[in-house]
Protein backbone atom coordinates (compact mmCIF):
# COMPACT_ATOMS: atom_id res chain seq x y z
CA UNK A 1 0.00 0.00 0.00
CA UNK A 2 1.68 3.20 -1.14
CA UNK A 3 0.94 6.43 0.60
CA UNK A 4 0.67 8.91 -2.24
CA UNK A 5 0.63 11.97 -0.02
CA UNK A 6 4.42 12.62 -0.01
CA UNK A 7 4.50 12.50 -3.80
CA UNK A 8 1.49 14.76 -4.05
CA UNK A 9 3.12 17.19 -1.59
CA UNK A 10 6.34 17.23 -3.59
CA UNK A 11 4.49 18.06 -6.78
CA UNK A 12 2.36 20.71 -5.13
CA UNK A 13 5.48 22.30 -3.66
CA UNK A 14 7.27 22.18 -7.00
CA UNK A 15 4.28 23.58 -8.88
CA UNK A 16 3.68 26.52 -6.53
CA UNK A 17 7.40 27.28 -6.37
CA UNK A 18 7.73 27.24 -10.14
CA UNK A 19 4.77 29.57 -10.72
CA UNK A 20 6.04 32.04 -8.10
CA UNK A 21 9.58 31.83 -9.45
CA UNK A 22 8.37 32.57 -12.97
CA UNK A 23 6.60 35.71 -11.77
CA UNK A 24 9.66 36.85 -9.81
CA UNK A 25 12.33 35.85 -12.29
CA UNK A 26 11.05 37.40 -15.52
CA UNK A 27 11.41 41.00 -14.31
CA UNK A 28 14.57 40.11 -12.41
CA UNK A 29 16.27 38.49 -15.41
CA UNK A 30 15.05 41.30 -17.68
CA UNK A 31 16.57 43.87 -15.40
CA UNK A 32 19.83 41.95 -15.08
CA UNK A 33 20.07 41.54 -18.84
CA UNK A 34 19.53 45.15 -19.79
CA UNK A 35 20.52 47.26 -16.79
CA UNK A 36 23.78 49.16 -17.04
CA UNK A 37 24.16 49.33 -13.29
CA UNK A 38 27.66 48.25 -12.33
CA UNK A 39 26.68 46.48 -9.14
CA UNK A 40 24.56 43.90 -10.88
CA UNK A 41 27.38 41.36 -10.84
CA UNK A 42 26.86 41.20 -7.09
CA UNK A 43 23.17 40.42 -7.56
CA UNK A 44 23.99 37.76 -10.15
CA UNK A 45 26.47 36.15 -7.79
CA UNK A 46 23.94 36.19 -4.94
CA UNK A 47 21.29 34.55 -7.11
CA UNK A 48 23.66 31.75 -8.12
CA UNK A 49 24.84 31.10 -4.56
CA UNK A 50 22.28 28.35 -3.76
CA UNK A 51 23.78 26.29 -6.59
CA UNK A 52 27.14 26.03 -4.88
CA UNK A 53 26.34 26.34 -1.19
CA UNK A 54 25.54 23.17 0.73
CA UNK A 55 21.80 23.02 1.49
CA UNK A 56 22.72 23.00 5.17
CA UNK A 57 23.86 26.63 4.94
CA UNK A 58 20.50 27.67 3.54
CA UNK A 59 18.72 25.42 6.05
CA UNK A 60 20.60 26.93 8.95
CA UNK A 61 19.85 30.53 7.98
CA UNK A 62 16.23 29.78 7.16
CA UNK A 63 15.63 27.96 10.44
CA UNK A 64 16.96 30.95 12.35
CA UNK A 65 15.16 33.49 10.15
CA UNK A 66 11.79 31.77 10.02
CA UNK A 67 11.55 30.70 13.67
CA UNK A 68 10.09 33.94 15.04
CA UNK A 69 7.41 34.11 12.34
CA UNK A 70 6.08 30.58 12.96
CA UNK A 71 6.66 29.80 9.29
CA UNK A 72 9.16 27.07 10.05
CA UNK A 73 7.61 23.55 9.90
CA UNK A 74 4.85 24.78 7.59
CA UNK A 75 4.20 24.20 3.92
CA UNK A 76 4.54 27.96 3.39
CA UNK A 77 7.98 27.77 4.99
CA UNK A 78 8.96 25.09 2.50
CA UNK A 79 7.75 27.26 -0.37
CA UNK A 80 9.90 30.17 0.87
CA UNK A 81 12.91 27.89 1.19
CA UNK A 82 12.34 26.45 -2.28
CA UNK A 83 12.12 29.93 -3.79
CA UNK A 84 15.68 30.65 -2.64
CA UNK A 85 16.87 27.16 -3.41
CA UNK A 86 15.59 27.05 -6.98
CA UNK A 87 15.94 30.73 -7.92
CA UNK A 88 19.16 30.30 -9.98
CA UNK A 89 17.56 27.51 -11.98
CA UNK A 90 14.90 29.92 -13.20
CA UNK A 91 16.85 33.18 -13.45
CA UNK A 92 19.97 31.88 -15.19
CA UNK A 93 18.26 30.31 -18.24
CA UNK A 94 16.07 33.41 -18.67
CA UNK A 95 19.08 35.68 -18.34
CA UNK A 96 21.07 33.86 -20.98
CA UNK A 97 17.95 33.79 -23.15
CA UNK A 98 17.60 37.57 -22.98
CA UNK A 99 21.32 38.06 -23.57
CA UNK A 100 21.31 35.87 -26.66
CA UNK A 101 18.64 37.96 -28.41
CA UNK A 102 19.96 40.38 -31.04
CA UNK A 103 19.64 44.01 -29.81
CA UNK A 104 17.97 44.85 -33.14
CA UNK A 105 14.84 43.03 -31.99
CA UNK A 106 14.30 45.34 -29.05
CA UNK A 107 15.36 48.43 -30.95
CA UNK A 108 12.92 47.70 -33.77
CA UNK A 109 10.09 47.39 -31.28
CA UNK A 110 11.04 50.71 -29.66
CA UNK A 111 11.29 52.37 -33.07
CA UNK A 112 7.74 51.26 -33.72
CA UNK A 113 6.75 53.11 -30.57
CA UNK A 114 6.13 50.12 -28.29
CA UNK A 115 6.67 50.51 -24.57
CA UNK A 116 9.11 48.49 -22.45
CA UNK A 117 6.45 46.16 -21.11
CA UNK A 118 4.80 45.54 -24.48
CA UNK A 119 8.22 44.84 -25.96
CA UNK A 120 8.94 42.37 -23.17
CA UNK A 121 5.64 40.53 -23.45
CA UNK A 122 5.06 40.57 -27.20
CA UNK A 123 8.60 40.51 -28.56
CA UNK A 124 11.21 39.31 -26.11
CA UNK A 125 9.42 36.56 -24.19
CA UNK A 126 8.07 34.76 -27.27
CA UNK A 127 11.61 34.72 -28.64
CA UNK A 128 13.11 33.07 -25.58
CA UNK A 129 10.56 30.27 -25.34
CA UNK A 130 13.22 27.53 -25.06
CA UNK A 131 14.83 29.39 -22.14
CA UNK A 132 11.45 29.81 -20.46
CA UNK A 133 10.79 26.12 -20.82
CA UNK A 134 14.23 25.21 -19.51
CA UNK A 135 13.80 27.53 -16.52
CA UNK A 136 10.37 26.15 -15.68
CA UNK A 137 11.41 22.54 -15.94
CA UNK A 138 14.69 22.91 -14.09
CA UNK A 139 13.04 24.80 -11.22
CA UNK A 140 10.29 22.21 -11.01
CA UNK A 141 12.67 19.28 -11.10
CA UNK A 142 15.13 20.85 -8.71
CA UNK A 143 12.38 21.56 -6.17
CA UNK A 144 11.20 17.95 -6.38
CA UNK A 145 14.79 16.93 -5.70
CA UNK A 146 15.13 19.13 -2.62
CA UNK A 147 16.24 17.19 0.46
CA UNK A 148 18.68 18.84 2.85
CA UNK A 149 16.80 22.09 3.35
CA UNK A 150 13.48 20.31 3.80
CA UNK A 151 15.01 17.94 6.31
CA UNK A 152 16.35 20.86 8.32
CA UNK A 153 13.33 23.15 8.39
CA UNK A 154 10.36 20.96 7.46
CA UNK A 155 9.94 18.92 10.61
CA UNK A 156 8.91 15.87 8.55
CA UNK A 157 5.18 16.27 9.29
CA UNK A 158 3.04 13.73 7.43
CA UNK A 159 0.68 15.45 5.03
CA UNK A 160 2.29 18.85 5.46
CA UNK A 161 6.05 18.80 5.11
CA UNK A 162 6.94 15.14 4.54
CA UNK A 163 7.74 15.36 0.85
CA UNK A 164 8.72 12.40 -1.29
CA UNK A 165 12.47 12.76 -0.82
CA UNK A 166 12.00 12.64 2.97
CA UNK A 167 9.58 9.72 2.72
CA UNK A 168 12.20 7.73 0.82
CA UNK A 169 14.81 8.52 3.49
CA UNK A 170 12.41 7.52 6.28
CA UNK A 171 11.41 4.26 4.63
CA UNK A 172 15.09 3.50 4.07
CA UNK A 173 15.91 4.03 7.72
CA UNK A 174 12.96 1.94 8.80
CA UNK A 175 14.22 -0.79 6.45
CA UNK A 176 11.05 -0.67 4.36
CA UNK A 177 13.04 -1.04 1.19
CA UNK A 178 9.98 -1.99 -0.84
CA UNK A 179 8.20 1.25 0.02
CA UNK A 180 11.36 3.31 -0.51
CA UNK A 181 11.82 1.74 -3.89
CA UNK A 182 8.23 2.51 -4.92
CA UNK A 183 8.70 6.22 -4.18
CA UNK A 184 12.14 6.23 -5.75
CA UNK A 185 10.86 4.57 -8.89
CA UNK A 186 8.04 7.08 -9.33
CA UNK A 187 10.43 10.01 -8.90
CA UNK A 188 12.97 8.44 -11.20
CA UNK A 189 10.47 7.79 -13.98
CA UNK A 190 8.82 11.18 -13.70
CA UNK A 191 12.02 13.20 -13.56
CA UNK A 192 13.44 11.30 -16.49
CA UNK A 193 10.34 11.86 -18.63
CA UNK A 194 10.23 15.56 -17.78
CA UNK A 195 13.87 16.06 -18.75
CA UNK A 196 13.49 13.95 -21.86
CA UNK A 197 10.55 16.07 -23.03
CA UNK A 198 12.54 19.27 -22.48
CA UNK A 199 15.47 18.02 -24.48
CA UNK A 200 13.21 16.87 -27.29
CA UNK A 201 11.36 20.18 -27.36
CA UNK A 202 14.59 22.16 -27.24
CA UNK A 203 15.98 20.17 -30.17
CA UNK A 204 12.85 21.12 -32.04
CA UNK A 205 13.29 24.80 -31.19
CA UNK A 206 16.96 24.88 -32.04
CA UNK A 207 16.46 23.66 -35.61
CA UNK A 208 18.05 26.17 -37.97
CA UNK A 209 15.79 29.11 -38.64
CA UNK A 210 15.17 29.31 -42.43
CA UNK A 211 15.25 33.12 -42.29
CA UNK A 212 18.61 33.53 -40.67
CA UNK B 1 50.99 28.85 -21.04
CA UNK B 2 54.50 27.53 -20.34
CA UNK B 3 54.37 29.26 -16.98
CA UNK B 4 51.20 27.50 -16.00
CA UNK B 5 52.31 23.99 -16.82
CA UNK B 6 54.75 23.56 -13.90
CA UNK B 7 52.06 24.82 -11.53
CA UNK B 8 49.58 22.41 -13.03
CA UNK B 9 51.95 19.49 -12.56
CA UNK B 10 52.68 20.54 -9.00
CA UNK B 11 48.94 20.48 -8.28
CA UNK B 12 48.65 17.08 -9.90
CA UNK B 13 51.55 15.78 -7.83
CA UNK B 14 50.00 17.05 -4.62
CA UNK B 15 46.70 15.44 -5.51
CA UNK B 16 48.34 12.09 -6.11
CA UNK B 17 50.32 12.38 -2.88
CA UNK B 18 47.26 13.12 -0.82
CA UNK B 19 45.34 10.34 -2.50
CA UNK B 20 47.97 7.70 -1.80
CA UNK B 21 46.98 5.40 1.04
CA UNK B 22 47.99 6.86 4.38
CA UNK B 23 48.94 4.46 7.11
CA UNK B 24 45.98 4.14 9.45
CA UNK B 25 46.92 4.59 13.11
CA UNK B 26 46.71 1.09 14.56
CA UNK B 27 44.48 2.10 17.44
CA UNK B 28 41.55 3.87 15.84
CA UNK B 29 38.10 3.09 17.20
CA UNK B 30 35.00 4.13 15.29
CA UNK B 31 32.02 4.54 17.59
CA UNK B 32 28.38 4.86 16.55
CA UNK B 33 26.50 6.53 19.39
CA UNK B 34 22.83 7.32 19.87
CA UNK B 35 22.32 11.08 19.66
CA UNK B 36 21.23 11.34 23.31
CA UNK B 37 24.83 10.49 24.28
CA UNK B 38 26.24 13.58 22.57
CA UNK B 39 27.52 15.41 25.61
CA UNK B 40 28.03 12.41 27.88
CA UNK B 41 30.12 10.64 25.23
CA UNK B 42 32.24 13.71 24.58
CA UNK B 43 33.12 13.73 28.29
CA UNK B 44 33.70 9.99 28.39
CA UNK B 45 36.08 10.16 25.45
CA UNK B 46 37.93 13.10 26.97
CA UNK B 47 38.51 11.23 30.22
CA UNK B 48 39.41 8.00 28.41
CA UNK B 49 41.85 9.70 26.06
CA UNK B 50 43.61 11.40 28.96
CA UNK B 51 44.49 7.94 30.25
CA UNK B 52 45.37 6.25 26.96
CA UNK B 53 46.39 8.76 24.34
CA UNK B 54 47.58 6.13 21.86
CA UNK B 55 43.95 5.26 21.08
CA UNK B 56 41.96 7.63 18.96
CA UNK B 57 38.18 7.42 19.36
CA UNK B 58 36.14 8.67 16.41
CA UNK B 59 32.51 9.44 17.20
CA UNK B 60 29.47 9.48 14.96
CA UNK B 61 26.09 10.49 16.39
CA UNK B 62 22.71 9.57 14.96
CA UNK B 63 19.49 7.72 15.62
CA UNK B 64 19.85 4.13 16.79
CA UNK B 65 17.60 2.82 14.03
CA UNK B 66 19.71 4.56 11.44
CA UNK B 67 22.89 2.99 12.84
CA UNK B 68 21.21 -0.41 13.02
CA UNK B 69 20.42 -0.13 9.33
CA UNK B 70 23.97 0.93 8.49
CA UNK B 71 25.62 -1.76 10.63
CA UNK B 72 23.46 -4.53 9.22
CA UNK B 73 24.75 -3.31 5.86
CA UNK B 74 28.32 -3.73 7.19
CA UNK B 75 29.19 -0.14 8.10
CA UNK B 76 32.71 -0.21 9.59
CA UNK B 77 31.80 0.70 13.18
CA UNK B 78 33.65 -0.92 16.07
CA UNK B 79 31.23 -0.15 18.90
CA UNK B 80 27.52 0.64 18.80
CA UNK B 81 25.86 2.56 21.62
CA UNK B 82 22.13 2.19 21.10
CA UNK B 83 19.38 4.11 22.85
CA UNK B 84 17.54 0.83 23.38
CA UNK B 85 18.33 -2.87 23.65
CA UNK B 86 16.23 -3.97 20.69
CA UNK B 87 18.52 -2.81 17.90
CA UNK B 88 21.70 -4.41 19.35
CA UNK B 89 19.72 -7.62 19.95
CA UNK B 90 18.70 -7.70 16.32
CA UNK B 91 22.36 -7.23 15.33
CA UNK B 92 23.29 -10.11 17.61
CA UNK B 93 20.83 -12.33 15.75
CA UNK B 94 22.48 -11.30 12.50
CA UNK B 95 25.88 -12.28 13.95
CA UNK B 96 27.21 -8.76 13.59
CA UNK B 97 28.33 -8.53 17.21
CA UNK B 98 31.48 -9.69 18.95
CA UNK B 99 30.32 -10.13 22.52
CA UNK B 100 27.19 -9.83 24.61
CA UNK B 101 25.19 -6.61 24.93
CA UNK B 102 26.12 -4.57 27.98
CA UNK B 103 23.62 -2.12 29.46
CA UNK B 104 25.09 1.30 30.24
CA UNK B 105 22.12 3.13 31.65
CA UNK B 106 18.49 4.09 31.41
CA UNK B 107 17.50 7.24 29.62
CA UNK B 108 14.74 9.60 30.63
CA UNK B 109 12.43 11.89 28.72
CA UNK B 110 11.90 15.55 29.55
CA UNK B 111 9.71 18.32 28.30
CA UNK B 112 12.07 21.13 27.36
CA UNK B 113 11.16 24.65 26.39
CA UNK B 114 12.99 27.85 25.67
CA UNK B 115 9.95 30.09 26.25
CA UNK B 116 7.79 28.28 28.80
CA UNK B 117 8.36 26.67 32.16
CA UNK B 118 7.07 23.12 31.68
CA UNK B 119 7.39 22.34 35.39
CA UNK B 120 4.31 24.46 36.09
CA UNK B 121 1.79 22.42 34.20
CA UNK B 122 3.73 19.27 33.41
CA UNK B 123 2.38 17.38 30.46
CA UNK B 124 -0.53 19.81 30.07
CA UNK B 125 1.99 22.40 28.87
CA UNK B 126 1.51 20.76 25.50
CA UNK B 127 -2.14 21.83 25.42
CA UNK B 128 -1.41 25.54 25.90
CA UNK B 129 -2.65 27.58 22.95
CA UNK B 130 0.76 29.25 22.62
CA UNK B 131 2.29 25.85 21.88
CA UNK B 132 1.98 25.33 18.15
CA UNK B 133 4.91 23.00 17.52
CA UNK B 134 6.16 20.11 19.64
CA UNK B 135 9.43 18.49 18.59
CA UNK B 136 9.96 14.74 19.00
CA UNK B 137 12.48 12.33 17.52
CA UNK B 138 11.33 10.19 14.61
CA UNK B 139 9.42 7.24 16.12
CA UNK B 140 10.18 5.21 13.01
CA UNK B 141 13.81 4.77 13.95
CA UNK B 142 14.64 6.69 17.15
CA UNK B 143 13.84 4.98 20.48
CA UNK B 144 13.27 8.36 22.17
CA UNK B 145 10.62 9.14 19.58
CA UNK B 146 8.92 5.80 20.23
CA UNK B 147 8.90 6.39 23.99
CA UNK B 148 7.66 9.97 23.54
CA UNK B 149 4.74 8.66 21.52
CA UNK B 150 3.94 6.07 24.20
CA UNK B 151 4.01 8.70 26.88
CA UNK B 152 1.70 10.99 24.92
CA UNK B 153 -0.70 8.08 24.48
CA UNK B 154 -0.48 7.29 28.18
CA UNK B 155 -1.64 10.82 29.00
CA UNK B 156 -4.27 10.54 26.27
CA UNK B 157 -2.76 13.58 24.64
CA UNK B 158 -1.56 11.95 21.45
CA UNK B 159 -4.66 12.64 19.36
CA UNK B 160 -4.94 16.17 20.74
CA UNK B 161 -1.37 17.17 19.90
CA UNK B 162 -0.75 15.04 16.84
CA UNK B 163 -1.18 18.04 14.55
CA UNK B 164 1.48 19.94 16.49
CA UNK B 165 4.22 17.31 16.28
CA UNK B 166 7.35 18.08 14.30
CA UNK B 167 9.74 15.23 13.78
CA UNK B 168 13.50 15.46 14.16
CA UNK B 169 15.88 13.08 12.44
CA UNK B 170 17.12 11.95 15.83
CA UNK B 171 16.77 13.19 19.41
CA UNK B 172 19.52 15.73 18.86
CA UNK B 173 17.66 17.40 15.98
CA UNK B 174 14.46 17.43 18.07
CA UNK B 175 16.44 19.24 20.77
CA UNK B 176 17.84 21.62 18.19
CA UNK B 177 14.30 22.45 16.97
CA UNK B 178 13.39 23.32 20.55
CA UNK B 179 16.59 25.19 21.38
CA UNK B 180 16.29 27.51 18.39
CA UNK B 181 12.73 28.25 19.49
CA UNK B 182 11.41 26.92 16.19
CA UNK B 183 9.42 24.39 18.22
CA UNK B 184 7.79 25.75 21.38
CA UNK B 185 8.37 22.54 23.32
CA UNK B 186 10.52 19.49 22.73
CA UNK B 187 10.17 16.00 24.16
CA UNK B 188 13.86 15.27 24.40
CA UNK B 189 16.45 13.24 26.29
CA UNK B 190 17.25 14.25 29.86
CA UNK B 191 20.93 13.84 29.00
CA UNK B 192 20.64 16.60 26.39
CA UNK B 193 18.63 18.89 28.69
CA UNK B 194 21.53 18.61 31.15
CA UNK B 195 24.05 19.86 28.59
CA UNK B 196 25.49 23.29 29.37
CA UNK B 197 23.94 24.82 26.24
CA UNK B 198 20.38 23.71 26.92
CA UNK B 199 20.57 24.31 30.66
CA UNK B 200 21.46 27.90 29.98
CA UNK B 201 18.71 28.50 27.48
CA UNK B 202 15.56 26.88 28.79
CA UNK B 203 13.65 24.91 31.39
CA UNK B 204 12.73 21.26 31.61
CA UNK B 205 10.35 18.92 33.34
CA UNK B 206 11.04 15.21 33.83
CA UNK B 207 8.35 13.02 32.31
CA UNK B 208 7.56 10.17 34.76
CA UNK B 209 9.27 7.01 33.54
CA UNK B 210 6.18 4.92 34.33
CA UNK B 211 4.33 6.46 31.38
CA UNK B 212 6.37 4.62 28.77
CA UNK B 213 8.46 1.49 28.19
CA UNK B 214 11.82 1.92 29.94
CA UNK B 215 14.60 3.50 27.86
CA UNK B 216 17.12 0.80 28.70
CA UNK B 217 20.21 1.38 26.66
CA UNK B 218 23.03 -0.94 25.76
CA UNK B 219 26.27 -1.05 23.84
CA UNK B 220 27.99 -3.85 22.01
CA UNK B 221 31.30 -4.54 20.30
CA UNK B 222 30.79 -5.23 16.61
CA UNK B 223 32.47 -7.72 14.28
CA UNK B 224 34.56 -4.93 12.81
CA UNK B 225 36.33 -4.53 16.18
CA UNK B 226 37.87 -7.99 15.91
CA UNK B 227 41.53 -7.65 16.86
CA UNK B 228 41.14 -3.99 17.78
CA UNK B 229 42.56 -3.76 21.31
CA UNK B 230 41.63 -0.08 21.53
CA UNK B 231 37.95 -0.90 21.08
CA UNK B 232 38.13 -3.50 23.82
CA UNK B 233 39.87 -1.08 26.16
CA UNK B 234 37.23 1.57 25.52
CA UNK B 235 34.45 -0.95 26.13
CA UNK B 236 36.06 -1.93 29.42
CA UNK B 237 36.39 1.73 30.36
CA UNK B 238 32.62 2.27 29.85
CA UNK B 239 32.00 -0.30 32.57
CA UNK B 240 34.40 1.33 35.01
CA UNK B 241 33.14 3.24 38.03
CA UNK B 242 34.50 6.47 36.59
CA UNK B 243 32.54 6.16 33.36
CA UNK B 244 29.41 5.19 35.28
CA UNK B 245 29.73 8.38 37.33
CA UNK B 246 29.94 10.47 34.17
CA UNK B 247 26.89 8.74 32.69
CA UNK B 248 25.02 9.31 35.93
CA UNK B 249 25.97 12.97 35.87
CA UNK B 250 24.32 13.24 32.45
CA UNK B 251 21.09 11.77 33.72
CA UNK B 252 21.48 8.10 32.78
CA UNK B 253 19.92 6.09 35.57
CA UNK B 254 21.14 2.72 36.83
CA UNK B 255 19.88 -0.13 34.82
Amino acid sequence: MTDWQPLWLSFRLAFITTVLLLVISIPLAYWLAYSRWRGKAVIEALISLPMVLPPTVLGFYLLIALSPSHLVFTFTGLVIASLFYSLPFMVNPLLSGFKSLPPALREASYTLGKSDSITLIKVLLPNIRPSLLTGIVLSFAHTIGEFGVVLMIGGNIPGRTRVASLAIYDEMQSMNYAAASRYALVLFALSFSILLIVHLVNHHFSKPDPLS
Amino acid sequence: MSRFLPILYCCLGLTLLSASPTTRPPQEVLVAAAADLKFAMDSLVKVFSAGSNDISIKLVYGSSGNFYEQISNDAPFDIFFSADLGYPQKLEQQHKTLNSIKPYGTGQLVLWSKKLDPSKEGMNTLLLPSVTHIAIANPAHAPYGQRAEESLKHYQLYDKVREKLVIGENISQAAQFASTGAADVGIIAFSLALSPQLQKEGKYWLIPAATHQPLKQGFVLLQHAKGNEGAKKFAAFIESARAKAILKYFGFGDE
